[in-house]
């Protein structure tokens, strides 16, 4: 009796695992699917490399260097201001702070991880456009730049808890044998703790660079959502708005071409994962 | 903003209406629509005198852009797809069908700091194509122009861009997904143009006039504002509405709703 209950719970879980491996099946084969079609009638050169969108114009042109290179740099940028802060704050967390301070700071990220994306992009539409455009003197502030403060925000919850769990579990001797030496307090962390953590510190920002370039309600409520090539001041649309602000109205070869432009998307996320993979296990080589 | 919400549920009143029961027979089940958020205002009103008059029927309208209601309709998920545009011929030959339900005026707005106020069809275009970029050139401060726009799907962005003959011409600083975000936008940067539909327009942002004309019932009515469009309801030409949606689509375009759509500051067409 007892056994036939275990061979059908197993059952049963194995079908849970099977129902997540078809998911990720099922869109990677739709998406290959329904994305070449596109790619093959535009000419995969055309595609990747136009610099022009004009998806609804009499004679449509569909190239996607803009939305590319927008994502790029929007992540980026958005790397380069959020991972010093997320880094520092992780530093601070894991080897200065207070257990109490520690305690509330932790839970303040967790919340902020715990936002809703469009919540996000809201308050950078009323709070940070018009701030940008008046600190920066420009006509108008939906631009890259403010897409670029807003996955700032949005990444550090990924890099502060991933950076500090890795920092955390530095065996407590190294640094205790480092501050024996003569080390200051400061270069035990950041000679020691932080190289023995840089896996998991690079593991971080690989998580937040996938969290910046899917990301997608949030930057379309800042950045304008034309498509121009990229100016850090000018208006821009990224790969994942591109898909969501056509695709309800989409008919023809241009909802072909949506499906083209998540395919790209696609390869991107496929390629930080796993690059992500590569940073864990040449971590755990080395351990 | 979000294209998908389902704005405006109107809730069936279970009270007895008198009058109404008497004689004729009473309809009962659901009426979606969906499509133009230019036609927010209209169809709420049509939608509510609808369902006091017959309160067993459940009215719906999901706000997604003309091009997404049309879709829906041929798609079959909707009953009736609210177009503020004429149907395009292979939007026809999909078996779609229109009537045309109202006449509404595109309303360009600036903001209210702006000392410009009247400008002509051409300057329009100019500012839309990008030959005019200051606002100095047209007597107002030295400031950019900062030209805000709808997407490729939208109804008002296709009347708009016809009418001035800005067809994939137009450079835009931003492009928004509806009609509320446009006045929203254009409310707080005072550089800013953008158009909405006339009826959607209130007192927080300030329409100019177009070739000296103001933007207004009358003049929409009489023709001698130029920039107008359609408001149509779309359904399938071979295919019967629902008993609910039938009634719905006569009433809207009776007698009886004239005074409703005028309500909501559009030109009724029947």
């Amino acid at each position: 009796m007892n056994k036939a209950v275990d061979k059908v719970m197993q059952g049963f879980f194995l079908l849970c695992g099977l129902i997540t491996i078809a998911s990720v099946c099922v869109i990677t084969v739709y998406l290959i699917i329904s994305g070449i079609p596109a790619i093959k009638e535009i000419g995969i050169v055309d595609f990747l490399f136009g610099k022009t969108w004009a998806s609804t114009a009499k004679e449509a042109e569909y190239g996607i260097l803009p939305f590319i290179l927008t994502s790029v740099y929007g992540t980026c940028g958005a790397i380069l201001i959020g991972v010093p802060v997320g880094f520092f704050t992780a530093v601070y967390l894991s080897k200065f702070a207070p257990v109490s301070v520690k305690k509330v700071v932790s839970f303040v990220v967790s919340l902020l991880a715990s936002i809703p994306s469009v919540v996000y992009g809201l308050v950078g539409m009323l709070v940070l456009v018009p701030w940008i455009r008046k600190a920066f003197h420009i006509a108008d502030g939906a631009t890259l730049f403010a897409a670029m403060l807003v996955l700032a925000v949005m990444i550090l919850p990924s890099i502060i808890n991933v950076s500090m769990t890795a920092l955390d579990a530095v065996p407590k001797k190294y640094e205790a044998g480092a501050l024996a030496l003569g080390a200051t307090e400061c270069e035990t962390y950041l000679k020691v703790s932080v190289p023995a953590a840089k896996s998991g510190i690079m593991a971080s920002v690989v998580l937040g660079v996938g969290r910046a370039i899917g990301e997608a309600m949030a930057v379309m409520m800042v950045s304008g959502n034309v498509a121009n090539m990229p100016k850090l001041f000018g208006s821009v649309r990224f790969l994942t708005t591109a898909v969501a602000s056509e695709m309800s109205y989409a008919s023809g070869l241009q909802k072909q071409a949506l499906f083209s432009i998540a395919l790209v998307l696609f390869v991107f996320i496929m390629m930080i994962n796993l690059l992500l993979r590569k940073v864990m296990a040449g971590g755990e080589n080395k351990s | 903003m979000k294209k998908r919400f389902l704005a405006a549920v109107l809730a069936v009143s279970m009270m007895t209406v008198g009058l109404t029961g008497c004689g004729t027979k009473k309809t009962k089940g659901t009426v979606s629509t969906d499509g133009s958020t230019s036609m927010e205002k209209v169809i709420g009103a049509l939608g509510e005198d609808f369902t006091e008059k017959n309160p067993d029927v459940t009215f719906s309208y999901n706000p997604t852009g003309s091009g997404s209601g049309i879709s829906a309709v041929a798609n079959g998920t909707c009953d009736i797809g609210l177009s503020s545009r004429h149907l395009k011929d292979e939007e026809k030959e999909q078996g779609l069908e229109e009537t045309v339900l109202a006449i509404d005026g595109i309303a360009v707005i600036v903001n209210t700091n702006n000392t410009v106020s009247d400008l002509t069809l051409e300057q329009i275009a100019d500012i839309y194509t990008g030959k005019i970029t200051n606002w100095s050139e047209l007597g107002g401060a030295d400031a950019e122009i900062v030209v805000i726009g709808r997407e490729a799907g939208s109804g008002t962005r296709d009347g708009f861009e016809s009418i001035t003959k800005t067809e994939d011409a137009c450079k835009l600083r931003q492009e928004l997904t509806s009609t509320g975000d446009v006045i929203a936008t254009v409310k707080s940067n005072e550089n800013a143009i953008g158009y909405a539909s006339l009826a959607s327009v209130d007192t927080s942002v300030t329409m100019v006039s177009v070739d000296g004309v103001t933007p207004g019932s009358e003049t929409v009515l009489d023709g001698s504002y130029a920039i107008q469009r359609p408001f149509v309801l779309v359904t399938k030409k071979d295919q019967k509405l629902s008993e609910a949606a039938q009634a719905f689509f006569d009433y809207a375009i009776s007698k009886d709703a004239k005074s409703i759509i005028e309500g909501a500051g559009v030109v009724p067409a029947n």
